[in-house]
């Protein structure tokens, strides 16, 4: 299943700011809601996101219960050189999902 | 125009089903229309369209062999943005082994349990919403086209009937708000016409991708009436008649609506 | 003879399970405004907090609280000796304070992220960039939020 999906430019010029989109299929529960009988829904969200370029890291979220559900994180990043961006998804109740996408710097 | 032409012409609309009060073609507004402009560019971005995650997995069960017959859907159906394309803007559609209307969710199932030899899929259970949206997705941007003959008209009729009756503790009637009310406030929400164009879509009140059944018992528990389990004969006559009111306006699957 | 007033009235408060009464705070405003302000002393400790350099972008009027688009960009070069290190977001109404953190460099190109929050009040939302240089900049921007007309479960 789709766990994440990530958008950007398959290519680039060096030096070129390119742009970043990234959805994660997650609920996004807060902790805050309860059942028709009044029971406490436990907290289960997506905690972090980091993208990482090459190896190095260069854009990272901490993820609070006030972002929606199936969080959007846009972002930007300096395309400086041919290579992977590879995106990570870490969460309550060992959630994690792994995406990984190609960049062709000219 | 003659006062026979215009008996002539009075006559045809009572026959074709039109009640009073419906919204003429160039009328018809979508519920896109009164989003505000960021949520509609959520939903013209399919990279920030949170629907697609569905359409996406959608497309991954099209491909996976299921039941005893050991076939996926592209067995037979093959590349769906060719073989689906136009499907959901004819549906819900009449059914001859049935005898009856079917919409494209009880379609879906039926490939499931007569063609795949697979048990059907559970009402609003997520593979079966990301089935429906990966098909309907297909018609994106055309024409509804809802084609009425002597077999369906019976169930547009009955349709037609629940859109206008009054039911539920507050004795409302479909009709009072979408069509007598459209463009007013109710809560703090927009009344819309309730055309059903981007269905299954995301509801950012249900923070998921939902069905246009789901939207409805919504809406009769929002007058206080019973609302109709999934897939009911009731629920199925309704949308026949939502989809006919809507004839000619864009699918706009998945939609993104508050 | 119990009246029928009395008898609904004890079945009543029969019924309201205790968990139900724990939800209510009379204190939660309160309770609330001074979260926030801790979560604030948290990120900027005793550093003056200046209002500039960050654009907050918000709708006005949301179509819903379960999912309002937000959008932060702060005025920075980017360079390795002038970036910005970190954007937050606090809210002053909803339950927690925190709804998001951003740490970057200049690798980032622009100081900016995009997102979809959960509102869950009428308030005024708080954006902050701390700066390399130790500074911290910072924007506001007030929405309404309204309930949704027809909902899935009905009004207890």
């Amino acid at each position: 299943m789709a766990r994440a999906v990530v958008t950007l430019p398959a290519q680039a010029k060096r030096g070129e700011i390119i742009e970043i989109k990234t959805l994660a299929a997650h609920s996004m529960e807060t902790g805050f809601r309860r059942t028709q009988t009044g029971e406490l829904i436990p907290r289960d969200i997506i905690r972090r996101f980091s993208c990482t370029y090459n190896g190095t890291e260069v854009y990272r979220v901490d993820l609070h219960p006030a972002i929606a559900a199936n969080p959007l994180i846009v972002f930007t990043t300096i395309a400086t050189e041919t290579g992977t961006l590879s995106f990570q998804w870490v969460g309550d109740n060992g959630y994690t999902a792994n995406e990984t996408a190609p960049i062709r710097v000219e | 125009m003659s006062l026979r032409t215009a008996l002539l012409l009075a006559a045809c609309l009572l026959s074709a089903g039109a009640a009073a009060g419906e919204i003429p073609l160039s009328e018809r507004r979508s519920g896109y229309e009164l989003m505000g402009r960021e949520t509609r560019a959520m939903q013209d971005d399919d990279a920030t369209n949170p629907g697609m995650l569905w359409v996406l997995d959608g497309e991954t069960l099209w491909r996976k062999k299921a039941g005893a017959a050991d076939r996926a859907c592209a067995a037979c159906h093959g590349d769906a943005r060719t073989s689906m394309k136009g499907v959901a803007a004819r549906y819900p559609a009449f059914d001859a082994a049935l005898k009856r209307p079917v919409n494209l969710e009880q379609r879906i199932n039926m490939c499931r349990t007569g063609r795949q030899k697979a048990p059907p899929l559970a009402f609003e259970s997520r593979e079966l919403l990301a089935l429906t949206a990966y098909v309907a997705r297909q018609s994106r941007g055309l024409p509804i086209n809802i084609a009425i003959d002597a077999r369906s008209k019976p169930f547009l009729d009955a349709g037609s009937e629940a859109f206008h009756r009054r039911q539920g503790q507050l004795n409302l009637a479909c009709s009072q708000c979408h069509d007598d009310n459209w463009g007013k406030r109710l809560a703090g929400s927009v009344i819309p016409q309730a055309h059903p164009t981007g269905y299954p879509l995301y509801r950012l009140e249900w923070q998921g991708l939902g069905s246009l059944g789901r939207r409805m018992r919504n809406c009769l528990v929002g007058i206080r009436a019973e609302p109709y389990a999934y897939g009911a004969p009731e629920f199925v006559d309704l949308e026949l008649y939502l989809m006919w009111r809507a004839n000619g306006m864009k699918i706009e699957t998945p939609a993104v609506r508050p | 003879m119990t009246t029928r007033r009395e008898f609904l009235v004890a079945t009543a408060a029969a019924l309201v399970p205790a968990a139900v009464e724990a939800q209510i705070d009379p204190n939660q405003a309160a309770n609330r405004k001074a979260a926030f302000q801790a979560a604030l002393r948290n990120i900027v400790g005793d550093s003056q907090l200046r209002r500039g350099r960050v654009k907050l972008q918000l709708p006005p009027l949301i179509d819903n609280g379960n999912s309002v688009p937000l959008s932060v960009a702060v005025e920075s070069p980017m360079t390795a000796t002038d970036h910005v290190v970190a954007i937050h977001v606090l809210t002053e109404k909803n339950p927690l304070p925190d709804v998001v953190s951003v740490h970057l460099g200049p690798r980032a190109g622009r100081a900016r992220l995009s997102t979809r929050v959960r509102l869950a009040d009428t308030q005024s939302v708080l954006a902050i960039a701390q700066l390399s240089d130790g500074s911290f900049w910072s924007d506001s921007a007030e929405v309404v939020v309204t309930l949704s007309a027809c909902l899935e479960e009905g009004l207890i």
